[in-house]
């Protein structure tokens, strides 16, 4: 397949900035409605006509590669084809709704917020499901805040959460942003948890320990039963990153698995658009014992119809709202649309898509059994490069140089929207790459809006706003 | 029913003919996509979870009906979730899935529209509030602030002292994801009262102390009164070695008073209330500071830098900050933020201009103004309850029991908001005032 990218250029730029094309200045003057010490003087804003503005959000979405280009086999990112009636169910006017609102008067919201919490529970064999983390990370910290919530109400202080060195970042970042010190847990040589390590880490200041399983290597952590015993025979408590739970649907569930607390990433493993970056929504799952602690408020089914309510010893708010509603109704609306079936055949899709994307590789691929995405290894070539050259045949790359695990990682998750043909195409593209000159893989790529980008110019000369540029030229 | 390529059962999405999933295992070597699963058997699931799949027609008919069980009310409501006309170009092009269906844009090369868009985001923040150093989105209003909470803890580091001085008045949920994320620091949050709705600046001096790590105010406050005396508490905060952090949304920056003009060193509060529409309070976080302080800001920043080719181009950047590299000693958790949300704020913005952005702020002051003195004239009810100038919203006092009120609004098809026994609060944009006619009328039956 050939492909070049949309490319608007003019002189040392690509498509103008809106300031740009205009920058207007109006005086603030509000007719005396304010006195004059509480009004701004004046506002500079860029004054297009609405046709300007179309051609200019059209040209820069030319210039922005999606998952309905082409295949985006980011690992641990799940870049699925995001269904469009899911977007038309969202904007449904009846469903924009202040979450002020009494409870009784919007039914049909309360109603789809508790059927969502009821199925993710189910999915994933928890017992109650808050709604309110706004993104997986937002869920990791929810779900750290009420394992810290549970302790202290057993008058248990404890200050050490155990991660894998595999895990992704934000576990880290969510357990110190609840105060805990981390405790670096180090891989086995078949890539899995370390059980001696994990025995060696274990102790009374174990708060939790958090598990991504199939972990970052797509490997099935196979003594998930053992883990549990050990940290629930310390007074620890098990979480579930569910950043890679689109492997799993149907054949296994956290909460068999020994789990107390878990975060799903909707925009993951239910299909709900990425957006550039975000919005997502990150629910948390708990057992039994820690629904008490979850956030305030949740949804609850009762005679006279649905109720926010707030659980007994909750941990109270992670947003100043319901978190992303809009991201929440897709997810109900990918879910029901797939059912028991559909969801059980996306993971099996996605896995055999993994596989046999893998068994055409070039590349080493040094860790296996693997399910839902895998982590090849560019040897000799810098996996960046190997990337950059990938673009160029008209595929996203894979996640690179992580984990770290694997040196040169090329952490690859084709999800199940990709059919025989698109992986022809992706292997093609990583093979080609790796072959190529070193001569084709540093000036990589030539095919797209930008040529290779300067971070480090970028990082050094910072320059985020438009009124920043010229400052230092 | 039939998925994809006819098939009987399974995900529509999952577009495998069997001829191709045939030729894939025969590739692989494997019996059956089941015989991929490496899951012990003790820890199998072999259950249902009881959803049905359904037909995209049926469950579009399905939700259509279970949210047409909502009641249609006109909302006069406020109190941090805003909602003012978002015009068809906002919908249309952010909908392209482009757009939409792109990922952080860690492969900057091939990702050059989201980038210019966010970094033109952050260009106009940084237009409003005047500070140089915008990010590209954090949650909501609430996160935001708490945020902002911890990167004023960091600075002090070493220091004595982990209080944050809030406003008595703040909005639930800000109040609530503060003291979460402050626990983990140890920080601790302190009150300081109001006097007639705004920030009484006595009490404050007399709180604010060498403790003191930020004295938060904001400016409509969750009440709606626009604060005259920013100046002064951005001083006191600083006399005390304190950072001074203002709330405020994208709107009322457009009118009231510029932020680094009264000191303040970061501005947080809501983005959406353009580009986003009602959303049963999703958000866009605002997150803006000094340059001083670039390092330590949480979340995505884009900057512009240069290709090969000597071409201007964006890309993320400084990223050393953030979870993914610098993993417990990042400044934030923050990954997946509201990239969406900043790019239909930023065609909002673009779309009314700085001309018709002013109106709109100076509407909400008049607007408001005017549905206060109007119910002001009413029997029963005293509107605005404090004695200022307001942005949107405003107190009414209801002589009468505010609940009752309230729920007889309700059947008249109306909604307010409660906030205790004799008040209400009553939130006017461009989007309901022309329904506040209807809303006077309807408050002179029941009042």
């Amino acid at each position: 397949m050939n492909f070049d990218q949309a490319r608007f250029s003019r002189d040392d730029h690509y498509e103008p900035l809106l300031s740009e094309k205009d920058s207007t200045t109006v005086e603030v003057d509000d007719d005396g409605v304010l006195p004059d010490d509480l009004t701004r003087d004046e506002l500079t804003l860029p004054g297009l006509s609405e046709p300007q503005l179309a051609r200019h959000y059209t040209r820069l979405s030319q210039m922005n590669y999606s998952v309905e280009l082409g295949p985006y086999p980011l690992g641990s990112c799940t870049m699925k084809y995001n269904p469009s009636f899911t977007e038309d169910v969202a904007a449904d006017p009846n469903a924009a709704v202040h979450p002020d609102r009494s409870d009784r008067t919007i039914q049909g919201t309360l109603g789809l917020l508790h059927d969502l919490q009821e199925q993710l529970a189910e999915i994933g064999g928890m017992d109650a499901v808050t709604l309110q983390p706004p993104a997986g990370a937002a869920g990791e910290f929810t779900g750290i805040l009420i394992a810290k919530a549970y302790h202290e109400a057993r008058g248990d202080d404890r200050s050490e959460i155990i991660i894998p060195a595999s895990a992704h970042g934000t576990n880290f970042a969510s357990a110190a942003l609840a105060g805990y010190d981390v405790v670096e847990l180090p891989s086995d040589e078949d890539g899995r948890v370390d059980i001696e390590a994990l025995d060696a880490a274990i102790s009374e200041e174990t708060a939790a320990l958090m598990l991504t399983n199939p972990n970052t290597l797509g490997l099935f952590e196979r003594d998930i039963l053992e883990i549990s015993e050990m940290v629930h025979d310390a007074g620890g408590l098990l979480y579930y990153d569910g950043a890679n739970f689109n492997a799993l649907l149907g054949r296994a569930r956290p909460g068999d698995m020994g789990f107390d607390i878990m975060h799903y990433n909707v925009h993951k493993t239910f299909a709900t658009p990425h957006g550039g970056g975000g919005p997502g929504a990150g629910p948390v799952g708990v057992v039994e014992e820690l629904a008490e602690y979850l956030p305030s408020p949740m949804v609850q089914e009762t005679a006279a119809g649905y109720e926010l309510t707030e659980p007994e010893s909750s941990i109270g708010k992670v947003h100043g709202f319901g978190g992303n509603w809009l991201v929440l109704v897709k997810a109900y609306a990918y879910i029901a649309r797939l059912g028991d079936s559909g969801l059980s055949d996306a993971s099996a899709k996605a896995v055999l898509n993994a596989n046999y994307l893998a068994s055409q590789l070039d590349l080493e691929v040094p860790y296996g059994p693997f399910h839902h995405e895998f982590a090849a290894t560019s040897g000799d070539r810098d996996a960046a490069d190997v990337a950059k050259r990938m673009l160029d045949y008209g595929v996203h790359p894979p996640t690179t140089k992580w984990p770290e695990l694997v040196s040169q990682a090329m952490l690859t998750e084709p999800t199940e929207v990709e059919d025989k043909a698109s992986l022809d195409d992706l292997a093609h593209a990583f093979n080609a790459a790796y072959a190529d000159s070193d001569e084709a893989l540093e000036t990589a790529p030539t095919k797209t809006s930008a040529r290779r980008i300067d971070q480090v110019s970028a990082a050094r000369n910072p320059r985020l706003s438009w009124q920043a540029l010229g400052d230092d030229e | 029913m039939t998925a994809g390529n006819g098939r009987r059962d399974g995900s529509p999405y999952a577009p495998h003919t069997d001829a191709d999933e045939a030729a894939m295992l025969d590739a692989v070597g494997v019996e059956s996509a089941e015989s991929l699963f490496d899951i012990p058997e003790d820890v199998r699931f072999d259950g249902e979870f009881g959803i049905d799949a359904t037909d995209e027609r049926d469950l579009r008919e399905s939700i259509a009906n279970l949210f047409a069980r909502n009641e249609e009310l006109t909302e006069f409501l406020g109190r941090g979730h805003h909602a003012h006309y978002v015009p068809a170009l906002v919908d249309d092009l952010s909908r392209r899935s482009e757009f939409l269906t792109s990922y952080t844009q860690y492969q900057p090369e091939i990702a050059q529209g989201f980038l210019q868009a966010l970094f033109e985001y952050q260009s106009m923040l940084v237009e409003l509030t005047g500070l140089p150093v915008a990010n590209c989105s954090m949650y909501d209003a609430a996160t935001a602030l708490a945020e902002a909470a911890l990167l004023a803890n960091r600075l002090r580091r070493g220091a004595s002292g982990h209080r944050v001085l809030v406003p008595e008045h703040l909005q639930e949920g800000r109040l609530g994801v503060l003291e979460n994320y402050l626990d983990g620091a140890d920080m601790e949050i302190g009150n300081y009262p109001m006097d007639d709705g705004a920030v009484d600046l006595d009490a404050l001096s007399d709180l604010v102390d060498d403790e003191t790590v930020m004295v938060y105010a904001e400016s409509p406050t969750v009440r709606g009164v626009i604060e005259e005396n920013l100046s002064e508490i951005g001083d006191l905060a600083h006399e005390n070695d304190a950072l001074f952090c203002l709330g405020s949304d994208v709107v009322a920056l457009a009118l009231l008073e510029e932020p680094a003009s009264v000191g303040a060193d970061v501005v947080v509060g809501e983005a959406d209330a353009l580009g986003l529409g009602t959303s049963y309070g999703m958000g866009l976080g605002i997150f803006a500071t000094r340059e001083k302080f670039l390092r330590q800001v949480p979340g995505r920043l884009v900057g512009a830098s240069e290709d090969a080719e000597d071409m201007r181009a964006f890309t993320l950047t400084l990223q050393t900050r953030e979870q993914h590299i610098r993993k417990e000693r990042a400044t934030s958790n923050i990954c997946t933020n509201q990239a969406w949300v900043a790019l239909r704020t930023a065609m909002h913005i673009a779309w009314l201009g700085p001309d018709r952005l002013v109106n709109l702020a100076t509407r909400a002051v008049t607007d408001a103004r005017d549905l206060a003195a109007r119910l002001d004239d009413i029997s029963g009810l005293q509107a605005p309850v404090y004695d200022r100038h307001h942005f949107r919203e405003f107190v009414v006092h209801t002589d009468q029991p505010a609940p009752a009120i309230a729920n007889d609004l309700a059947g008249r098809g109306f909604a307010v908001h409660t906030l205790d026994d004799h008040h209400l609060q009553v939130c006017i944009t461009d989007v309901n005032a022309d329904a506040a006619d209807r809303l006077v009328a309807a408050f002179e039956e029941v009042a």
